[in-house]
């Protein structure tokens, strides 16, 4: 009796629990995906729509000349052509740098991996800060240079520790001593038995470098001044926040076209700049969610 | 947790046995390890500028030695109480209100039966993240425009009146705060989530049988859970308590908000880019990542002692 009591007495709260909770989550829910579905439907709708606030769910006065617009910009489209540029090339390198970092940390054997291991985790703890580095970039002579959009920043030892954690224990050791036994150099075991068994970590890396490189401003704000190498982010910046750019069709659109699109432009800039990241994020999610458990748990 | 020392199943080999088994790798090391010197060690000596005049177009350390010179300078400075109170608070801040929402999120999530709804919250709330930060601050200055930004549009459907958010440098902290909170609190529960998708459910089901309800179940066995992983977090945290990341802070600062918003890596740029005082921002540089550095090794100390989990 008392038994049945309680029995009843819990699952009448836990369901109590349960409303609460779905309530809640799909509170959180809209509270994430709304801004984001306002910009994408703001940015095809007319923008006086927009400024008297009657674009709430749907698009109203639908238009795509905003985005018409957008890509008529010249500076957007060359900071979309060179971020493509950074983004590549900077991944490109990180990738290769951290792999073989990683890889030769990996390697239980290895002499000195004590003091490597040293050299790159007190970078995480300690800087020279802004102004030294600044001025090493200088007499490097890769200020104002694409090279200062790709060289910076390129090991992450938080991905070092990542990749160097699946390569101890997804790849099966006896694997690498059989190769190494039948004659296999250590560069030719990487190549043909480590990397082809590591396209997860490869992933992750390439995800976390690549998003950083895309979406990179504070370099680019600090170390360039001209105009030709600017990445997308720091032209959005000139668009967006300074104002200290209109979006302007030369020749195409009119003063009185520009007044009003003014409003869909800014949200078709958005949408344009996240576009690449956010077509990935599908195929991306499984395995950013991989990287950040091995970077959590294993490490 | 992220501890670089691996683990040491085989014995390390002599240098002789170890080169030429390794040979190639050494060599393919050079370069990048030659990278880390020049540009993460060689900014480090380069500090040394703050305990010099340093005169712009001069050799990097050429200089006349000035001790602390432009150490005392800030701190004298109404900019060292300005700064210094903004990092701290913006970051405590931070701290108090963003750090409970992910782990609050991944036991809401870990109590959710339908997996597709599960599913669908993670896709939507780890989205953000990939945001960057100036689509992230442009997105605030449009929503929080007086008269015409969505928040104000729906405050006066509601009968409200309209507030000019990003002129009110009182709620500077905390549009920065929440943002942050709507940005990142997904991508946070990631790590949370894992952990718990781990754990042994007979735990779970033992205590189910015992009559325990599911706030009970959470409380007693699904936060105990999470500690640790939590404590570790904490502590990175703590550790950088003194930096507040430099972009977002900037991209929302305004003349009319500079007294809250101003924190020591915005005045840094400010005095040592476009100012051009490089000794001086040196100095502040130097003063921030010493107090980082300590304060990240006392925290480690501290949660060792009391939990004996700790980063190193």
């Amino acid at each position: 009796m008392f038994l049945a009591h309680s029995k009843m007495r819990a699952s009448k709260s836990d369901r109590i629990f349960d409303f609460v909770n779905y309530s809640l989550l799909i509170l959180a829910l809209l509270i994430v995906a709304y801004p984001l579905w306002f910009v994408v439907i703001a940015s095809v709708s007319s923008s006086s729509h927009v400024l008297n606030g009657e674009v709430t769910l749907l698009p109203k006065g639908f238009q795509l000349k905003a985005y018409e617009m957008v890509f008529q910009n010249r500076n957007i489209v060359l900071g979309y052509r060179n971020t493509i540029f950074y983004t590549a090339a900077g991944t490109s390198i990180n990738i290769v740098a951290t792999v073989l970092i990683a890889y030769t940390l990996a390697q239980s054997d290895l002499r000195g991996r004590g003091p490597i291991t040293f050299l790159l985790s007190f970078t995480m703890f300690f800087s020279g800060g802004l102004i030294p580095t600044y001025l090493v970039y200088r007499s490097l002579g890769i200020i104002n240079t694409r090279w200062v959009m790709i060289l910076p920043g390129m090991i992450s030892v938080y991905n070092v520790i990542i990749a160097r954690t699946f390569f101890q224990n997804s790849i099966p050791s006896e694997l690498q001593d059989a190769a190494y036994i039948d004659g296999a150099s250590a560069l030719k075991t990487l190549t043909w038995v480590v990397i082809p068994l590591s396209k997860p970590i490869l992933a992750v890396l390439t995800i976390f470098y690549g998003v950083g490189h895309w979406n990179s401003f504070f370099n680019a704000l600090v170390f360039l001044s001209k105009n030709e190498l600017y990445p997308l982010q720091l032209v959005l910046r000139n668009i967006l926040i300074t104002g200290a750019e209109r979006v302007e069709a030369v020749g195409i659109a009119s003063v009185a076209e520009q007044v009003r699109y003014a409003e869909s432009i800014k949200y078709a800039v958005i949408i344009v700049s996240s576009v690449p990241v956010l077509l990935l994020y599908p195929f991306m999610q499984k395995y950013f969610v991989q990287g950040v458990m091995i970077g959590a748990i294993k490490g | 947790m992220r501890t670089l020392t691996a683990k040491t199943s085989r014995h390390t080999l002599t240098i002789e046995r170890s080169v030429r088994k390794y040979w190639q790798l050494y060599l393919l090391i050079i370069p990048v390890l030659a990278y880390v010197i020049v540009f993460n060690y060689a900014p480090m000596y380069g500090v040394l500028i703050a305990f010099k005049d340093y005169k712009p177009g001069t050799p990097l350390l050429s200089g006349d030695w000035v001790g602390f010179k432009h150490f005392k300078r800030f701190f004298e400075s109404i900019y060292f109480e300005r700064t210094v109170r903004n990092t701290l608070q913006i970051s405590l801040y931070s701290l108090v209100v963003g750090f409970p929402m992910p782990i609050l999120l991944a036991i809401m999530l870990n109590e959710v039966r339908h997996l597709w709804f599960k599913k669908t919250v993670q896709t939507v709330t780890y989205m953000p993240y990939f945001i960057s930060t100036v689509v992230m601050a442009s997105m605030i200055l449009i929503f929080l425009r007086p008269e015409t930004g969505l928040v104000n549009l729906f405050l006066q459907k509601i009968g409200r009146e309209s507030i000019p958010f990003m002129t009110r440098k009182e709620m500077f902290k905390t549009i920065y705060v929440l943002s942050g909170v709507w940005q990142s609190t997904g991508w946070g529960s990631i790590v949370y989530i894992a952990t718990l998708s781990g754990l042994d459910q007979e735990m779970f089901e033992a205590a189910i049988v015992d009559g325990a309800n599911k706030v009970q179940r959470i409380l007693y066995i699904t936060l105990p859970c999470l500690l640790p992983t939590a404590i570790i977090l904490l502590i990175l945290n703590a550790g950088s308590l003194m930096s507040v990341g430099f972009e977002k802070v900037f991209l929302l600062q305004t003349d009319l908000n500079l007294e809250q918003s101003d924190v020591i890596s915005t005045y840094v740029y400010r005095s040592g880019i476009l100012g051009a005082q490089h000794s001086y921002a040196s100095a502040i540089g130097l003063f921030n990542s010493v107090v980082n550095f300590i304060l990240l090794i006392s925290v480690n100390q501290i949660s060792k002692r009391v939990s004996s989990i700790s980063l190193f």
